[in-house]
């Protein structure tokens, strides 16, 4: 196995809901055993940042992006429009990605422009710049298998290499139609970070990092009764992070970034080390 | 932050206009296009489009045959030009395969795959039998299929904001390097046509029923087209260089570029930021010039308060058609031809250009020393991408 070299980046606001994690103060609460998840799974969230007119007309996917952005950046206490932003999906919106298909096989010519639109993977973002007036570049990506690893590690890059916080966004919903038998995907997931490069009064973990070449694939799994809320969920090996961030404890987890490749991280939320600033782990050079 | 200037140590591009760099410069310098009217889709669809030939015939080897779609084949017809094969082997025996990132961009990637799904769909509600292969029916579908053809193992990402995503490939890939993530890296894009844009475009109102005429005053729109195009990204090396990038948002429309082209004008003042240049050392600019009202419309005008008259500037979307998510490296490779060559291709099917195009816009062809130059991608979604590129390093 060979390492790479250790980073070091800082977590200032968690955005999250899940159909049976609504949010991240019920989510905190709920991971950590505290609470007992909901029955039944949540309505979506209404994305404030949208006008009236158009929040109910938002396709799943940029109401629930929106929505844990916004959350992340207020408990970052950073305007949005200050931050470049990463999101993350593996499909997009697999329901608007169904309905086009359908028109397009059976009546091509009545393809609605808006639907047309929503379509495109970078809708979320788009959408997110324009509700806030953000200039600040955006990126979306999509990694299959490895796509909350891929978009948190562009996170994380953009993060030292342009010394500026980064607004991370990943995010799935349910499948429907012909194309959710080759790509089943269950309940919806999406989880937000602000990520700095530097330790301030609103950092709540410190990770550390490092991108490693592996033998096998790995992949930290959350605690059972965890990885059941978000069963089948295309982005759902990204609730490990953020269970680790609920938990008051250090925590080494994997995220895998390729078959073989992995993002290797140290996460010590600030409940446990402080000053943060200060590495526990001993730099690679 | 100051980009580290990377070497472009191998390109290639692959469209209707050509595949290859020499049938490509060829196309160009002779002004052929590679527009026809639309033969692509069944339904009927009344404009001109940008079709690479003889997919069709080019399956792709067995070992690959689960990645096997329109835009698989032509990512790997776009793979066996200009020795890029062998220059990515060489990089992976230099490096070792898991140094060496394939950062990749696209808008549709495979749906086309998907949406033959739907066409054939059988009375049980399910995908024929051939088509049913998860792997083509996501976007990362391009990235994850050329990492396994070239056989790498190091960071691998499929980057999809529309029309700029091939160009912020560049980007990704210069932060990957420069905090030592990679090695070297594999960037580039593959778009192909599909129902999806060539029907989406169309109820946007912005297709055009002929080839499309960037910057003509009596221009009626876009003409789409399809691409495959890759670069091989290293810190030393024979090539031209990577001086700069400029990324930005326009936070104004999803589907209309900002009036004032405010995002546009911050990705172009980023990029010359980056590679600490000013506007008058710009020789080309290759624009995005899709022939559409708005964007035809802001480009010119940015170009025109930015730019001294005697930058060369020009769309070469009339010999190509918009190849949307591969548009980017479709253009950043003629951008590198003219930095090799000299030549800066003009604009090509337009009669006579808008009154807002400032005397940098050519029509006609032209030659000459070309130091740095420019390649500007601007997208749905209001993402922006600018790539600044200069001549070789004296070895």
């Amino acid at each position: 196995m060979t390492s790479g070299r250790l980073h070091e980046v800082f977590i200032e606001g968690v955005g999250f809901w899940a159909s049976r994690l609504p949010g991240w103060a019920a989510a905190r609460e709920i991971l950590t055993g505290r609470a007992p998840a909901p029955a039944a799974p949540a309505p979506r969230p209404s994305p404030a940042l949208l006008p009236p007119a158009e929040r109910r007309r938002a396709p799943d996917t940029v109401a629930l992006a929106l929505e844990v952005a916004a959350r992340a950046c207020e408990a970052a206490g950073r305007d949005p429009k200050s931050l470049a932003s990463v999101f993350a999906s593996t499909h997009g919106d697999l329901a608007i990605s169904d309905a086009i298909c359908d028109t397009l096989a059976k009546t091509p010519s009545l393809t609605s422009p808006t639907k047309f639109h929503n379509s495109v993977h970078n809708a979320a973002a788009g959408y997110w710049t324009i509700g806030t007036g953000c200039l600040k570049p955006y990126t979306s990506v999509s990694g299959y298998y490895f796509t909350f690893g891929e978009g948190l590690l562009e996170a994380c890059v953009q993060a030292l290499s342009e010394a500026a916080p980064v607004l991370y966004v990943a995010f799935d919903i349910e499948a429907r139609g012909p194309v959710g038998t080759m790509q089943p995907s269950r309940g919806v997931f999406a989880g937000a970070l602000v990520i700095s490069p530097e330790a301030g009064e609103r950092t709540v973990a410190r990770l550390a990092w490092e991108v490693r070449e592996v033998d096998e694939p790995r992949q930290s799994e959350p605690r059972a009764a965890n990885a059941a809320l978000v069963e089948g969920n295309a982005m759902a090996n990204g609730l490990t992070l953020f269970e680790a961030l609920a938990d008051d404890v250090e925590r080494d987890i994997a995220q895998t970034l390729a078959p073989h490749l992995s993002l290797a991280m140290r996460v010590t939320p600030a409940a446990v080390a402080r000053p943060l600033a200060a590495p526990l782990m001993q730099r690679a050079q | 932050m100051r980009a580290v200037p990377l070497s472009v140590t191998a390109f290639t591009a692959s469209c209707a206009a050509g595949s290859g760099r020499t049938a490509l410069l060829e196309a160009l310098r002779a002004r052929r296009t590679g527009l026809a009217a639309n033969d692509f889709t069944e339904a009927p669809l009344d404009t001109f489009i940008g079709r690479v030939r003889g997919v069709e015939e080019q399956p792709l080897p067995g070992a690959l045959a689960e990645w096997e779609c329109r835009n698989n084949r032509l990512a790997w017809h776009g793979l066996q030009s200009d020795g890029f094969l062998q220059a990515v082997e060489a990089a992976r025996e230099r490096y070792g395969a898991g140094r060496v990132a394939v950062v990749l961009g696209t808008s549709t990637s495979s749906i086309g795959a998907t949406e033959e799904g739907y066409r054939r769909l059988g009375p049980d509600g399910q995908y024929p039998q051939e088509l049913r292969r998860p792997i083509v029916h996501t976007v990362h579908s391009l990235g994850y299929f050329v990492q396994r053809a070239l056989r790498l193992n190091g960071v691998c990402v499929t980057v999809a904001t529309a029309c700029s995503s091939s160009a912020k490939v560049f980007a990704q890939a210069e932060r990957l390097l420069r905090l030592g993530i990679a090695d070297a890296a594999v960037v580039g894009g593959v778009d192909t046509l599909c129902y999806s844009v060539l029907f989406g475009f169309n109820a946007l109102e912005l297709v055009s029923p002929e080839p499309c005429r960037p910057f003509d005053p009596a221009r009626r729109g876009i003409s789409l087209g399809e691409a495959a195009g890759f670069a091989l990204l290293e810190r030393e090396g024979r090539g031209p260089q990577l001086l700069g990038y400029g990324e930005s948002s326009d936070a104004h429309h999803m589907s209309s570029p900002h009036p004032e082209g405010l995002g546009a004008r911050l990705a172009v003042t980023d990029a010359l930021r980056r590679g600490g240049l000013e506007p008058r050392d710009i020789d080309y600019i290759n624009l995005h010039g899709t022939a559409s009202q708005k964007n035809d419309e802001v480009e010119a005008r940015l170009v025109a308060e930015l730019f001294p008259p005697d930058t060369r500037a020009s769309s070469t979307k009339g010999w190509t058609g918009h190849a949307l998510g591969a548009a980017g490296i479709l253009e950043a490779v003629i951008t590198l031809l003219a930095l090799e060559s000299g030549f800066m291709p003009g604009t090509l099917n337009s009669r006579e250009l808008d009154t807002t195009c400032g005397p940098q816009i050519r029509l006609e062809n032209g030659e000459g020393e070309v130091r740095h130059a420019l390649s500007h991608s601007f997208g749905f979604g209001g993402s922006n991408c600018v790539l600044l590129f200069g001549r070789a390093r004296l070895q």
